[in-house]
């Protein structure tokens, strides 16, 4: 589709003539866009062309397009800036749509900016033509195709907008070869024509005093938050509110850090490996205070039986998130920050003559931080403990680096076993689940946070799908750590199979361990990229090898740590049923409290 | 299951109508029919679409379609306030002994002849949808060899217009 900017005010100096290329780098300018992720081809010379010729924006040139659009969503996950990644047409387009449905997903700020064959060719099956504003529709929140050089600037423009207000999400811009090629006027439209865009970032009054009275009468509040209060920056607020109310927290996966690991009121994370507190807080609360949540069906479990003796606030700037899962009895639409302003006010106000008592609530669930702390059974067959290695990473390390994972088991030891204090010091893959989403995420942040330590935890399934980009890294002077939890298999599949299919492991079997045929060999294949790398067996190496990693910032680093394949997440809450049915480890299920 | 009639205020852009109809694909939302053309105002055309679905998937429904950019608008129009038309073209079999029968039947629904030949006649409808298909019914014993069917149209009763709001400066 193409966008028609309305023209600007008559200005006293005429308006620059630049190509449609120099038009994308001079809006990215303008933008404050500092780094993009790309990689070239043919009908995206003419871009690239200009790119070489100016030092305003730095580009990084990926491996790989998917490495380059999990990197813009590091980048803005580890910020809270928009990320850019660049493309060709046709399978450098594809090659992002999994980045490009990772951030719709997870509601990532992201601009993909797509080359695509001459308009003139559109629609007759070109040389590496596809329908790519077509192919993402589902997946973004709008796209724009670009065919002349002066829509380039409102398109560019609109495509920030949409990306980052609101519920942000991924634009995709698809610009044609001409549209690069050409020249026209260089015009930045001052206002945006977007009749149809108006996100509601301020909430009705009448809903914010409805939501302060039921949280006044609860006697079991839960807060529940989710990635939203990381992406509008409400943590400080957050914590405010949860101190006036003394209502406990839970954080979900999208939000871990959004609230200090820390904190006496923090319970932990939800769901389907959840902490016991955090999972059963839900089923026995009278009151739940969504914050940017969305009610996963991996933290309800099956939704029926969800909380129910919980009445809902939901408070979401998508309109769409409410009632869609969980029917909100106060619905309120806006800036989850400005809401819990807005709250803890309204909340002062009623609470002044009488506060909720909540002194039995902390005792039932401090009695149950007691009796369930996360934990984990050292393995039996010589090999590391991951969830081990993975808590040093982290105890060594500290709060202030950043920590991006993959898809699996090594996810969600990560999630459970790194303290978070921070916002956007967790980056990972949670509404998609994608694999491989870790070493290119952590270049991405490093890149935008490069005095911050930044770690890769992966595991050996999800480092195989990505880690060319470690070349990136090695010749950009991007010196991330990547900690593969290298259990020989699909771990996380693996252990379904256990659990569920009576053993039968099919087709999880990697290879990569060092009691299997090694193939790849990650220590030498970390070696082939430049990086630092070694491999680690025994408990009394982990902690010389984090520190070793840390003290290497010449390079990227790649430990190899083999830990073992027996070793499985819990807590768990099994598929389609109850959280009530929460297993602590496995056959242990907490008993419930005769009430 | 109900049907409900919602019409659309949108953006005029290449792509809207796929932006529109994949929505209701993937969401799981069943298009009765759907209605298309431009308004008064320019750059604005209007969807008017039928959909069956229950209230609470209908909430769903619109606002997943105000996410959509270029959707400006979107309202539902209740039967009883609003006027709603729908357009059939029938082509039926004709022979000496029933062409009286089936002219006196078009009489009756003021429905027009507009070609004749001697085996055939095509008959215009217009009306709210029982009325249209009342007609097709009473014309399915003669032969029904063809029929072209438009979208509801609907439009709300009384002075206000669905674009009032987005003329007043209401444009980001």
């Amino acid at each position: 589709m193409t966008i028609t900017p309305r023209p600007a005010p008559p200005r006293t100096a005429e308006p620059p003539i630049l190509t449609g290329s120099g038009a994308v780098l001079r809006s990215l300018e303008l933008l404050g866009v500092e780094d993009v992720f790309g990689i070239p081809g043919g009908a995206i010379i003419p871009f690239y062309d200009e790119l070489m010729q100016q030092s305003a924006i730095r580009h990084i040139l990926v491996r790989h397009e998917q490495g380059g659009g999990h990197a813009a969503e590091g980048y803005a996950a580890a910020t809270g800036r928009v990320g850019v990644c660049l493309a060709t047409s046709g399978p450098g387009a594809t090659n992002l749509v999994t980045a490009i449905a990772d951030a719709y997903m997870d509601s990532v700020p992201m601009v993909a900016i797509t080359g695509q064959v001459f308009s003139h060719l559109i629609g007759t099956d070109a040389f590496q033509e596809a329908d790519i504003t077509g192919i993402v529709m589902p997946i973004t929140k709008h796209t724009f195709q670009v065919t002349r050089p002066e829509d380039v600037p409102g398109a560019i423009k609109a495509a920030f907008h949409i990306a980052s207000t609101g519920r942000p999400g991924p634009v995709l811009v698809d610009i044609t070869k001409d549209a690069q090629a050409d020249s026209a006027p260089f015009v930045w439209p001052e206002k945006l024509d977007l009749p149809g865009y108006r996100p509601v970032t301020k909430a009705h009054g009448k809903q914010i005093t409805a939501a302060a009275q039921l949280l006044s009468e609860s006697q079991r509040p839960l807060l529940y938050v989710g990635g939203g209060v990381i992406r509008a920056k409400a943590s400080a607020e957050l914590r405010d509110f949860a101190e006036s109310t003394g209502a406990p927290v839970v954080t979900t996966l999208m939000a871990r850090g959004a609230f200090p690991d820390s904190h006496p009121q923090h319970l932990g994370m939800p769901g389907m490996h959840g902490a016991v507190p955090a999972v059963l807080a839900f089923q026995e609360c009278d009151l739940i205070i969504a914050l940017g949540a969305r009610f996963d069906d991996r933290v309800t479990g099956k939704v029926a039986e969800f909380a129910p003796g919980a009445k809902v606030i939901h408070v979401d700037v998508d309109p769409a998130e409410i009632s869609k899962i969980r029917t909100a009895d106060v619905p309120i639409v806006g800036d989850v920050r400005d809401v819990l302003s807005d709250l803890s006010i309204a909340f002062q106000e009623l609470a002044t003559d009488q506060r909720p008592d909540l002194t039995d609530w902390w005792e039932r669930l401090q009695g149950l931080q007691e009796r369930f702390p996360l934990g984990f059974t050292e393995p039996t067959d010589g090999k590391l403990s991951p969830q081990h290695v993975i808590q040093r990473i982290g105890e060594i390390t500290g709060p202030e680096a950043i920590y991006a994972a993959g898809v699996g088991q090594h996810q969600m030891w990560a999630a459970q076993f790194i303290k978070y204090e921070r916002p956007n010091a967790w980056l990972n893959s949670g509404g998609a689940g994608t694999m491989g989403y870790g070493v290119p995420a952590a270049m991405g942040a490093k890149v935008a946070e490069p005095d911050r330590v930044v770690w890769a935890i992966d595991g050996d399934g999800c480092f195989q799908m990505t880690n060319q980009e470690l070349a990136t890294c090695t010749l950009n002077d991007i010196p991330i750590k990547v900690a593969i939890i290298n259990n020989s298999s699909l771990g996380m599949v693996r252990q379904w199979q256990s659990l569920f299919y009576e053993g039968r492991h099919s087709f999880t079997d990697l290879e990569t361990g060092s009691d299997a045929k090694m193939i790849p060999d990650f220590v030498k294949l970390g070696d082939a990229y430049g990086c630092l790398s070694i491999r680690v067996t025994k408990p009394e190496e982990v902690d010389p090898a984090i520190k070793l990693a840390l003290e290497t910032n010449d390079r990227p680093v790649v430990i190899d740590f083999i830990v073992s394949k027996d070793s499985m997440v819990w807590p768990m809450v099994p598929q389609g049923v109850s959280n009530s049915f929460v297993e602590y480890a496995k056959d242990h299920s907490p008993v419930w409290e005769e009430e | 299951m109900s049907t409900h009639v919602l019409s659309l205020l949108v953006e005029d852009k290449p792509g809207l109508l796929t932006r529109v109809a994949g929505l209701f694909a993937r969401r799981g939302f069943n298009i009765d029919s759907l209605a298309v053309g431009k308004t008064e105002v320019p750059g604005l055309s209007r969807i008017t679409v039928v959909v069956d679905v229950d209230k609470l998937p209908l909430e769903q429904v619109t606002k997943q379609l105000n996410k959509l950019v270029n959707v400006v608008k979107i309202v539902e129009l209740e039967p009883e306030q609003s006027v709603q038309r729908e357009h059939l073209l029938i082509k039926v079999k004709v022979d000496n002994a029933t062409r009286s029968q089936i002219l006196e039947a078009a009489t009756l629904f003021r429905a027009r002849v507009v070609d004749v030949t001697t085996d055939a006649l095509v008959i215009e409808v217009t009306g709210d949808s029982p009325k249209c298909q009342a007609l097709l019914k009473l014309l399915e014993p003669y032969g029904i060899k063809e029929i072209a069917q438009s979208g509801l149209l609907a439009i709300g009763r009384g002075g206000k217009s669905i674009s009032e709001r987005v003329l007043k400066g209401d444009r980001a």
